[in-house]
């Protein structure tokens, strides 16, 4: 069962990659697979902050720990 | 003394590795012998001005200060913390940016040996505090870090939560011999670059314009020999140092790697001065995205991102210097990094091709004409020249 969050964090990595591929796999390396690039990643980090009040610093994560769908949305849940 | 240059500086780091090693090998913390050799090093840096020597202590001590002022107005969540913040940073960043435009007028403006690459330092600890991520670094280690001399006149830049905890986490024996081995291999390797390749790349550049009759092709000789000696005098000195860190226990970011095979101008930065590229990126990259984002300045990503290159490599020239060389050159990255990233968004070409070997090999080609025009720009062999300002 997917949660709202989940949904939620799907759908605004979608929108931002322009991509629907982000959607079907939730372990997929975004960056490897060029679905994100950094600038991209810089525009996920303010609608994060944005959306669900979260705010994650340019510095604060290695790109290993927010490189997959499901990376984010544990990231965001630590931090709600 | 120099650095990495004089047969004195090998000859002292001697017995500071040995004793490194003898306490890495007996998982002893290295934090505070690091602190006593890096300030014994510095003095031997500076002792012949007294007033350099006194600048860099006023420095250090201001910067202290301001980190401590700064981190305790964030830890009180005191109303005006944002507001003393950014004039904290423009007094941290006043003193390099006086320097360089004062050098201009006068040669001998007062400055120090790596006034440049401690700016890094007490700049990006500053913003991470106001990010919240440095909250509890004491006063000894943020001094330590400042002062720890292996990379202190040219870097490579350290990041201080890297080496806050290497100063707290002794390393286990295995944990020290591994940056051990690695320490030595890299300094070895340095070595190599800088005393053999170096100076063979800068023997050729002094020969180029005498062997090679026609202007266009000595021109472009010496270009290549400027880049070659440019790239192997500084990996090299950058090689010794991360080498040297290594032996002293501590993690010190790689600051090149391979960056001529690089096949697009995007990845050169990914692999030349990645130190300096990375804290750009960071900061400033990062940072002025962020900021254009929120305010919605631009209409598009791709014009977010061109204009962030720009941004960015325009302050990597200047920091390099106000002169017009410089400033050209890092005008001229900027431009090609936003063409770069423009052509990768939007040319179906290339998104059709990319992967391609014929496509790469093209690619590379290009990307190290545009990487050696680059190096003409900075050695001084383009705008000076036209400009008649003399080489």
């Amino acid at each position: 069962m997917m949660t709202d969050l989940e949904q939620q964090i799907i759908d605004l990595v979608v929108d931002i990659s322009g991509d629907d591929e982000a959607a079907e796999d939730l372990d997929m390396d975004l960056f490897e697979e060029d679905i994100l690039d950094s600038i991209a990643a810089i525009e996920l980090l303010v609608a994060l902050k944005d959306e669900f009040g979260v705010s994650i610093a340019p510095t604060e994560l290695e790109r290993e720990e927010m490189n997959t769908v499901n990376k984010i949305i544990e990231r965001v849940r630590e931090r709600m | 003394m120099d650095y990495y240059v004089e047969p004195a500086f090998f000859v002292l780091c001697l017995p500071i590795a040995l004793v490194a090693i003898v306490l890495g090998m007996r998982e002893r913390p290295l934090g505070r012998f690091n602190l006593v050799a890096s300030v014994g090093m510095l003095l031997l840096l500076f002792f012949r001005s007294v007033p350099t020597l006194l600048y860099v202590c006023a420095y250090l001590v201001v910067s202290t200060l301001l980190y401590l002022w700064v981190r305790s107005l964030f830890a009180k969540k005191d109303p005006h913390a944002l507001g003393c913040y950014r004039v904290a940073l423009a007094l941290q960043i006043a003193p390099l940016a006086v320097y360089k435009v004062g050098v201009l007028f006068m040669p001998d403006f007062p400055g120090f040996l790596g006034i440049s690459y401690i700016t890094f330092k007490t700049v990006q600890v500053l913003i991470e505090v106001r990010d919240g991520l440095i909250d509890d670094m004491t006063t000894l280690e943020y001094v330590s870090f400042l002062c720890f001399f292996p990379p202190f006149t040219s870097g490579p830049i350290m990041r201080s939560r890297q080496f806050v905890q290497d100063v707290r986490t002794p390393l286990s024996r295995d944990a020290y011999l591994n940056r051990l081995y690695r320490g030595l291999g890299w300094f070895v390797l340095g070595v190599f670059y800088k005393f053999v390749c170096s100076a063979l790349a800068q023997w050729a550049l002094w020969m180029a314009p005498n062997a090679i009759a026609m202007a266009p092709l000595a021109w472009v000789a010496q270009v290549v020999c400027f880049g070659l000696d440019l790239f192997f005098d500084f990996a090299g000195y950058s090689n010794m140092a991360m080498g040297l860190g290594l032996v002293m226990g501590m993690e010190v970011p790689q600051n090149f790697r391979a960056p001529f095979v690089a096949k697009d101008i995007k990845e050169f930065w990914d692999r030349w001065h990645i130190s300096l590229s990375t804290w750009l990126r960071d900061f400033v990259f990062m940072r002025f995205s962020q900021f254009a984002i929120r305010r919605k300045l631009f209409k598009s990503r791709l014009t977010t991102a061109c204009v962030g290159f720009m941004v960015n490599m325009f302050l990597m020239g200047v920091w390099h210097g106000v002169t017009v060389d410089y400033v050209a050159y890092g005008l001229y990255h900027g431009i090609m990094l936003a063409a770069c990233h423009y052509l990768q968004k939007k040319w179906k070409f290339y998104k059709k091709h990319r992967r391609e070997r014929w496509f790469g090999v093209a690619s590379w080609a290009l990307t190290m004409v545009v990487v050696f025009f680059g190096f003409a720009l900075f050695g001084g062999y383009v705008v000076s020249p036209l400009l008649g300002l003399g080489a």
